[in-house]
């Protein structure tokens, strides 16, 4: 089964609340993480996004569209990056989901795929 | 005819949730689709009404009512509604199946108690949801017993139920390293059906139809398919000890505070049974648990039967080593009433 791990952590990196040791730290992490998920043959795609302040959200508005600066929900903790894995169970998922660095600073959701696009449709 | 006992009834309607609960678990195991197993296994019950009454009963009733259920099951996943909407990994389900021998059914109900028990269904729906799907009840039969309307259960069951297949909960006994966790959420959840019952016990005239009976019969399936852990067998002995004194609590519809039961009431036969589970758990010499514990306070209790006296001691004792390894309000709180009535602690 197709899962998506998304991480949600505040962040600290962004407000400029870590120091040099630190990031390195995250970013060896995070590369052990992805290494280690693909080494299983588990690992579909990764993506650690730009800090949420860097993000502009779209909203359609009558006939028109209006373009906001910053994110959809304004919270402490926010999507900072997601895994899409393919693994037996949840069970799988969840022991993955509590190995992702960032475990340890926010809450990381699991949820299944309900369709994926290949090729030429969706399967 | 002779009138069928209560007592007869009971020990086929008993068989007949075995059963039940066997098929289901087998046919849903490898697919995580109960629903569909559920539906097949109907059509196959309903489809012996008809053959049975023709033919006679087969040899082996439970293979019959397999392979009939797995070939409505196969019917479903070939036809073209279903193809779109299933993957590889349900088609290979079917085959699974093939390969399980119908004389030597495995037993996949414990799989099937781990998946309801589950820490991603929530914790108020597990105990119907195993008692739906493991004993074969109906949504209007739990509703009552939870004090909720028959459509709010039924909606909780169907939601539990598409969410084991939809989230991908496994139907598997969790390794060494997650069974301490996941087992105390199966025993909790078998715990709620004990206690739900516990109040209207012995005002029920059956008990052998109350929860309560069926509660025990859940904990000691789960201590007998894993064998070597404390706690399931703990938790046997404890609902077995409560249990036999529910023909003290009502003496001609008066309610009869504990400490007043008259012992030559209480139920022996479910001493002896709830005895031998505490010494089996017991014997598997691992630092008590929670369950370990409470079993051993209602053994306490239960001898006053024998000797006439409660050994306030021995329950003070017992209760602190409770309050460490779960301390909630109700363990300190029988703890201090213990400590006052054996003269340890002032009120």
């Amino acid at each position: 089964m197709r899962y998506t791990i998304l991480l949600h952590y505040p962040e600290l990196m962004a407000a400029g609340e870590l120091d040099e040791a630190a990031i390195e730290q995250g970013q060896a992490a995070f590369h052990r993480y992805a290494a280690d998920l693909s080494a299983a043959g588990v690992l579909i795609s990764a993506e650690v996004l730009a800090p949420s302040s860097s993000t502009t959200t779209v909203t359609a508005i009558d006939d028109d569209f209006r373009i906001q600066d910053g994110p959809f929900a304004d919270t402490k903790e926010q999507l900072g990056g997601t895994f899409v894995i393919d693994v037996a169970d949840l069970d799988a998922a969840l022991a993955w989901a509590k190995q992702a660095p960032s475990a340890q600073w926010g809450p990381t959701e699991v949820r299944p795929g309900a369709t994926h696009w290949a090729g030429d449709s969706w399967v | 005819m002779k009138p069928v006992s209560d007592e007869v009834r009971a020990a086929a309607d008993r068989a007949a949730r075995t059963s039940y609960g066997r098929l289901l678990a087998l046919l849903a195991a490898p697919t995580r689709d109960i629903p569909l197993a559920e539906d097949s296994l109907a059509d196959a019950f309903e489809q012996a009404l008809h053959t049975w009454a023709e033919h006679g009963i087969p040899n082996n009733p439970e293979a019959w009512l397999l392979t009939v259920a797995r070939n409505r099951q196969r019917d479903v996943f070939k036809s073209a509604a279903h193809r779109t909407s299933t993957d590889l990994e349900e088609g290979s389900a079917v085959t699974d199946l093939d390969a399980i021998d119908p004389d030597a059914i495995p037993d996949k109900r414990l799989e099937l108690l781990f998946a309801c028990a589950h820490p991603a269904i929530a914790p108020e729906v597990r105990t119907p949801l195993m008692l739906h799907t493991v004993l074969g009840f109906e949504a209007a039969q739990i509703a009552e017993a939870f004090g909720v309307p028959a459509v709010t259960m039924a909606q909780r069951l169907v939601r539990a139920k598409k969410r084991i297949r939809t989230a991908g909960i496994p139907f598997t006994i969790p390794g060494r390293a997650d069974m301490p966790s996941r087992l105390a959420f199966v025993l909790e959840a078998i715990y709620g059906a004990y206690t739900i019952d516990w109040e209207s016990l012995s005002a029920d005239p059956d008990p052998l139809e109350s929860l309560a009976a069926e509660s025990l019969y859940l904990a000691v399936t789960v201590a007998a398919l894993l064998e070597i852990e404390p706690e399931a067998w703990a938790l046997a002995a404890l609902i077995a000890l409560s249990s036999s004194r529910a023909p003290a609590r009502y003496v001609d519809g008066v309610f009869v505070p504990f400490d007043a039961h008259d012992p030559a009431r209480w139920d022996p036969a479910l001493i002896v049974e709830g005895e031998a589970y505490l010494r089996r758990a017991h014997g598997l010499g691992m630092p008590r648990g929670r369950f370990q514990l409470e079993a051993a306070i209602q053994s306490v209790h239960c001898d006053r039967r024998r000797t006439g006296v409660t050994d306030r001691t021995a329950l003070a004792a017992l209760y602190r080593a409770l309050v460490e390894v779960a301390p909630t309000a109700g363990a300190r709180q029988a703890l201090a009433a213990v400590e006052v009535a054996a003269g340890l602690r002032r009120e």
